[in-house]
């Protein structure tokens, strides 16, 4: 039998933080011993934040070398899934979702807003100053809630309008987080109206109340930092 | 009507605590050690008694797909459960409640499924979008292992029990059990063959079983309350409760659990505010996501939501994510979209799927604005033949259905599109 050879990865000068191999070291250990390769997607969001938005031949070599994968397994896995970029994208980006669902709720003019308030020119690109990247995405699963967006790597503003689309977008333009989830303050997926059912769970009228303001306390425990 | 009391999902919006303390007060975590008392043997029992179905989708009843694992633990190999959290189902958001909402739940329903399969190890396995249930689910589990429920001897039942995390990043692809395998293996999602089935060699060659969150975290709470509860609800083969997305054009879009074999249209007028414009402004429902084919009014009045009764007017319950679609919506380009989203997140595979789904969208987006002929309609549809059933996973069948579904009930505005198309073509002639 041919022992499978490849060559020896490219890593660059790439290498993870202290802080980044403590967590890389944590996902490792979710897997049974020999099986580290699973922790591949993990990795690749570590070194993909550290490297500013996205990925690197050398960088996804450094992974590979990391996992003592192939690096062409490594390669693959970058080329399939769409929430790891291997050009450079903006501090922001925006993913508008486009599915039936949204799009029958006005995603069009969502998308449409977003381009001119970030001054992006065309779907995929960036802005001048490298803040936003806009570009269109297929079902994000918040239906309920649609139109929606995302920003980064997990922000969900639901609800939108094309004016607190334009709202969001200002506010990350003065560098603040606005609050995720629901654009017109309802509870999750709640009807707007109030529940119809389990009524006896809601303390009071059912409109925004506690829950959602516990839910945006313990948001920003981890904010911005999705290796948890 | 469903009635609160009968209800399993009580956090689903959030409303109350989803910690731990507030997952007690709710009685998750009651004496789970109890249920894991059962055994093995009972437990798969009274959950094939209930009748109790997958909702992942196809259906499947969880009782019998639970018993497929090996009986006898070889030491060498260790059993699996694998919880698919990688809901990407157009129109489907419930999943996404539940582990945001109410984790603990779906944890207590690992450990008695996870008991139930002889597995020790679950692995979740959570789109990559969903970060904030994401940051929930680890909390919850970190909770949980903090208070003695998972680990040694978990919940006080005998059975060492742990659960982790794994995270995908953006493919639709990875809800397929065999593909989520590949992932969680650390490869691209492509789907496996069947056979060898996943019970006997899955993730890393172990007995494994993939199974949806939903009928997941009800699991405990048949074992509780008793298979003839659950199968009080609903219909013979279509029992218990069920959590619906109500999307598109209703008044009051929202998640709600509601009993199985509910009425569409009592479904859609309780719970979501009636359709925009009212039930005579209704155009189609898709009634179980976007797999599944569309239903004109006529239909949606009368059909009942559950696994048979959309079977029989020739659609299905799907992931229960009704999409509803009036009569200002452009249906043609409404179906459109979904054959953008499967040319999108086709694996590339097999080829009638990889090639076909592109070759349904470029056709469909001349269909929007009828630059075809009429020939064409009976082409596109031949097509979808040729693509479903030719593929390793059923993606290829759900790509196939919508176009279906569309043709068997919107053939005439398709034509009359086309029509309008020539007309104003040979108008533009004549006018230069």
């Amino acid at each position: 039998m041919k022992v499978t050879s490849y060559l020896k990865p490219q890593t660059g000068g790439f290498a993870f933080t202290p802080e980044n191999e403590e967590k890389a070291k944590g996902y490792i250990a979710r897997y049974p011993e020999g099986r580290q390769a699973s922790a591949v997607i993990w990795l690749l969001y570590l070194a993909q934040k550290q490297n500013g938005g996205h990925l690197t031949d050398e960088v996804v070599e450094y992974v590979a070398w990391y996992l003592e994968m192939a690096p062409i397994r490594v390669h693959e896995v970058v080329s399939f899934y769409t929430m790891l970029y291997t050009e450079p994208v903006g501090e922001h980006v925006i993913q508008v979702c486009r599915t039936t669902s949204c799009w029958l709720r006005g995603s069009d003019e969502i998308t449409r807003a977003c381009l001119e308030a970030t001054g992006v020119e065309r779907l995929g690109g960036s802005s001048a100053d490298g803040r936003f990247t806009v570009v269109e995405v297929e079902c994000l699963g918040a239906c309920c809630n649609a139109p929606m967006f995302q920003v980064g790597d997990g922000d969900y503003y639901e609800d939108l309008t094309p004016d607190s689309a334009r709202r969001v977008i200002e506010a990350l333009k003065r560098g603040e987080r606005p609050a995720p989830g629901s654009q017109t303050g309802r509870l999750s997926s709640l009807n707007e109206d109030g529940p119809t059912t389990l009524k006896d769970t809601f303390p009071q009228k059912a409109k925004g109340t506690a829950g959602g303001a516990a839910g945006k306390a313990d948001k920003s425990e981890g904010a911005g930092d999705a290796a948890g | 009507m469903l009635q609160d009391k009968d209800r399993v999902f009580l956090n689903l919006w959030g409303q109350d605590d989803w910690r731990l303390e507030g997952a007690r007060r709710r009685g998750v975590w009651d004496n789970t050690k109890d249920l894991v008392a059962l055994g093995r043997e009972k437990i798969v029992e009274i959950i094939k008694e209930s009748e109790l179905r997958g909702r992942g989708g196809a259906g499947f009843p969880a009782g019998i797909k639970w018993s497929f694992m090996p009986k006898q633990i070889d030491p060498a190999r260790p059993h699996l459960l694998v919880i698919n959290a990688d809901e990407s189902e157009p129109g489907s958001c419930k999943d996404r409640e539940i582990l945001r909402n109410d984790p603990h739940l779906l944890l207590e329903g690992c450990l008695v499924a996870g008991f139930a399969m002889g597995a020790h190890t679950t692995y979740i396995y959570i789109r990559g979008e969903y970060w904030e249930p994401l940051q929930r689910l680890e909390a919850a589990i970190v909770e949980a292992r903090e208070a003695g429920l998972l680990g040694k001897n978990a919940a006080g039942s005998g059975w060492d029990f742990d659960i982790h995390v794994s995270r995908g990043a953006g493919a639709y692809i990875c809800g397929e059990e065999t593909a989520l395998m590949e992932s969680l293996e650390g490869k691209k999602g492509q789907p496996r063959l069947k056979p060898p089935f996943p019970a006997g060699v899955g993730v890393w060659g172990l007995p494994t079983t993939v199974t949806n969150v939903e009928t997941i975290a009800v699991a405990p709470t048949i074992l509780r309350r008793g298979a003839d509860w659950w199968k009080a609800l609903g219909r013979p083969k279509n029992t218990g409760t069920k959590i619906f997305s109500l999307s598109g054009h209703v008044n009051k879009p929202c998640n709600v659990e509601e009993e199985m074999g509910i009425p569409l249209r009592e479904l859609i007028d309780r719970h979501a505010g009636g359709v925009r414009g009212g039930w005579e402004n209704l155009q189609a429902v898709i009634p179980g996501g976007s797999s599944v084919p569309c239903l004109p009014k006529d239909i949606c009045s009368e059909v009942l939501m559950d696994f048979d009764s959309l079977r029989e007017v020739k659609s299905g319950l799907g992931t229960a994510a009704v999409i509803v679609i009036d009569k200002s919506a452009d249906i043609v380009e409404a179906i459109c979209r979904f054959s953008h989203f499967y040319m999108h997140e086709s694996c590339g595979q097999c080829t009638p799927c990889r090639e076909g789904t592109g070759w349904m969208y470029r056709v469909m987006t001349r269909m929007v604005q009828g630059r075809a002929s009429i020939e064409e309609i009976d082409m596109l549809l031949d097509v979808s033949y040729q693509v479903e059933g030719h593929t390793i996973c059923a993606l290829g069948d759900a790509a196939a259905w919508p176009v279906q579904g569309l043709i068997r009930h919107f053939r005439p505005e398709m034509e009359r599109r086309i029509l309008d198309y020539r007309k104003q073509a040979s108008a533009a002639v004549a006018a230069e």
